[in-house]
């Protein structure tokens, strides 16, 4: 009896300290909220509406039709139209399509002879999405307007697929680089996040106020010491992916580095929001978790971006870690050059920008 | 002329509903080591807060070292040192690597710097635990560091709240000393405390409750003031008298200290030694008037309207 009147007495205490602490208690409400919606509705692994290029070197009715049938099968959305291959290339690399689908300049014989009539130039850093292409190189065509019942099917596959980047479809290819951001998201928010947390908690805070330090300093300072550490974790993670995972490094290693650092600036900066936001540290932590879990969901990191809803898509820019998956993806896997991932880069400069003063301003070298 | 370190006129301050600060008018002169004394709640911490800008008034207007605050806090940074309630310096770093820590955030100059702190390890007698982590030390070596963090930068005006609070009576004192050699040197101390020998120390003394001071001199006179009104009773019947006692509009308070009840009366009582006499329960009680204490002015000055 006493045992019971015991383990009750503890369970109330515990109900009412989560009732005060508001923030706990919202997340409990949030996370599976959140979770729910991103698992049901944002995260798709069917993948569909890949963005490709088509390069139409033929300039044929045939070559038309054919794209108007690719498209309709929803797997692919052009994008854009290229007049050479080159060009195609060059936008696969800077990851502006994921594939281009090339029609040769004698396809209307090919058609005639029954042959394979274009060449998908897929990459396949992503294995679901290259399966996704790769489902669509026997495809049955029907070229013959007058007499739909004739369906093509060349003997040789309908399309020639010649895959980019990864061409034994290995997954650690793309987990890999992936997991930079990933890893650096949970390591930088998380300890920026609890940076100024912990120092108000134990009180160092109420001392550093009262010296002259000015609050942009006090954020900067908080940032550099875990820009090394970040730099760090990536050297290991591309490192061993490298020797133990095979892991192609094609790219730059500044591009590389000045990608990293604009992601660990932005993701610390970021941190350092929820530090001034929580007031104490496990609040820190539940509100990393919060944005660390979008993160990894919806960045591209697991499922392809390509195949989620343009409304999670929108949602899924707003978090520095599909951003930068897409810049390690380019660098280490498509050699992409910088000038090529600028876009992403300056986004990222932004963010971080914007973060850093929204934190100073937040924070006060005052206690009311 | 005076000079005055802090001038408060009518501070006051309200969290929500609650007046923490109610009204409250101090100075400080120069040099001196002023105290605050106050039971835990009275307003001491969050009126130091707003003497060097990390609380806003509600009301009243502060003037430290000449300059107005909060609006010129930031200026006043670097001339005050403040030593919090919390222990609030690094416990994972050692000695040395907080004060280097601090000389860097105060700006002192890189060659001053070492030399600077060499100079405050002698003077807290802390060359011993230079590089001793702080987590391994006890709470008066804690204490001098934090003094020593809270001088480093030379201030003329020193905050410390509550400063002694995890220290033991003998390293208090050692404390003490600390303080007076600063004061000797000019610095200003404001210091709040609810030890009724520390306050004795102070050279003016203001005693809080609830937000407002209740008396404001120095520690002597304010004893002087109550000269005539403590009685101590010797005898048998403490107790019953101790309750009985309490229950009279003229007796501020009773209380027993061994085998003696130490009985303060309050400013109506025309001649207390006969008052107390008429009061007595049992023949062998034996009152004598006697010196007043510190602690008899807080009872005198925090128990508000029986004082009266």
């Amino acid at each position: 009896m006493s045992a019971l009147t015991r383990i009750a007495a503890v369970s109330r205490k515990e109900f009412l300290q989560l009732s005060r602490d508001r923030m706990s208690f919202g997340m409990i409400i949030m996370i599976p909220l959140v979770q729910l919606l991103l698992f049901g509705y944002a995260i798709n692994s069917v993948v569909r509406h890949v963005p490709i290029a088509v390069v139409d070197l033929s300039g044929s009715a045939a070559a038309r039709v054919i794209t108007e049938q690719v498209r309709v099968t929803q797997v692919v959305d052009i994008v854009s139209r290229f007049d050479t291959p080159q060009e195609a290339e060059a936008a696969v690399i800077a990851g502006e399509v994921r594939a281009a689908l090339v029609f040769p300049r004698d396809l209307a014989r090919r058609v005639a002879a029954g042959d394979t009539v274009g060449q998908w130039l897929v990459d396949a850093s992503d294995t679901m999405v290259s399966s996704a292409l790769l489902s669509l190189r026997t495809m049955p065509l029907k070229l013959d307007a007058a007499a739909p019942a004739a369906a093509y099917t060349a003997s040789p596959p309908t399309f020639e697929v010649s895959l980019f980047f990864n061409p034994e479809r290995r997954s650690a290819v793309n987990i890999v680089p992936g997991l930079t951001a990933i890893v650096l998201t949970m390591t930088m928010i998380l300890f920026t996040a609890l940076a100024l947390v912990r120092e108000r908690e134990l009180g160092n805070m109420e001392l550093l106020i009262t010296t002259p330090i000015h609050p942009i300093e006090l954020m900067v300072a908080k940032l550099v010491p875990y820009i090394l550490v970040g730099l760090v974790q990536v050297a290991i993670i591309l490192g061993l992916g490298r020797v133990v995972f095979d892991v192609p490094f094609l790219g730059g290693l500044g591009t590389l580095a000045l990608a990293t650092l604009v992601f660990i600036a932005a993701s610390l900066t970021l941190g350092l929001l929820i530090s001034t936001i929580a007031r104490t540290q496990l609040q820190a932590m539940q509100l990393t978790i919060f944005i660390l879990l979008p993160s990894i969901l919806l960045s591209g990191f697991m499922f392809p971006y390509d195949a989620m809803p343009v409304a999670a898509q929108y949602i899924a820019e707003a978090f520095p870690a599909t951003h930068f998956v897409r810049l390690v993806r380019g660098v280490v896997l498509r050699g992409a050059e910088t000038g090529q991932l600028a876009g992403d880069m300056l986004w990222l400069g932004g963010f971080t920008l914007v973060m850093l003063l929204v934190a100073t301003a937040r924070f006060h070298k005052r206690l009311d | 002329m005076t000079e005055y370190a802090i001038r408060a006129r009518g501070i006051s301050k309200r969290f929500g509903d609650l007046t923490a600060v109610d009204h409250l008018d101090m100075e400080v002169e120069s040099g001196r080591i002023f105290g605050f004394l106050g039971p835990n709640g009275s307003g001491k911490t969050t009126t130091i807060r707003m003497l060097c800008g990390l609380l806003t008034p509600s009301d009243g207007d502060v003037e430290v070292l000449g300059l107005k605050v909060p609006e010129q806090a930031e200026q006043l940074r670097q001339r005050i040192g403040y030593m919090t309630q919390k222990f609030s310096l690094y416990t994972d770093l050692s000695t040395r690597e907080n004060l280097r820590f601090m000389a860097d955030i105060y700006g002192l100059d890189r060659r001053d710097r070492w030399r600077r702190i060499d100079e405050v390890l002698a003077q807290f007698t802390l060359t011993d635990l230079r590089d001793r982590r702080l987590d391994a030390m006890s709470g008066g070596q804690r204490q001098r560091v934090a003094l020593a963090a809270a001088t480093l930068h030379r201030p003329t005006l020193l905050f410390l709240d509550e400063p002694t609070s995890a220290v033991d009576p003998e390293n208090r004192r050692d404390f003490w000393e600390k303080l007076f050699d600063l004061s000797e040197a000019g610095t200003t101390i404001l210091v709040s405390t609810h030890y009724m020998d520390e306050a004795e120390r102070c050279h003016r003394l203001a005693i809080l409750e609830r937000g407002q001071v209740r008396r404001n001199d120095a520690p002597d006179a304010l004893m002087q003031a109550l000269d005539g009104r403590v009685i101590e009773v010797n005898g048998p019947g403490l107790r019953q008298l101790r309750q009985h006692l309490m229950a009279q509009p003229e007796v501020v308070s009773a209380a027993q200290q061994g085998s003696s009840l130490r009985v303060l009366l309050g400013e109506p009582v025309a001649a207390p030694l006969d008052y107390l006499r008429g009061q007595l329960n049992d023949p062998a009680q034996q009152p004598r008037a006697t010196r007043p204490n510190l602690e008899d002015v807080f009872m005198a000055a925090t128990s508000g309207e029986r004082a009266a």
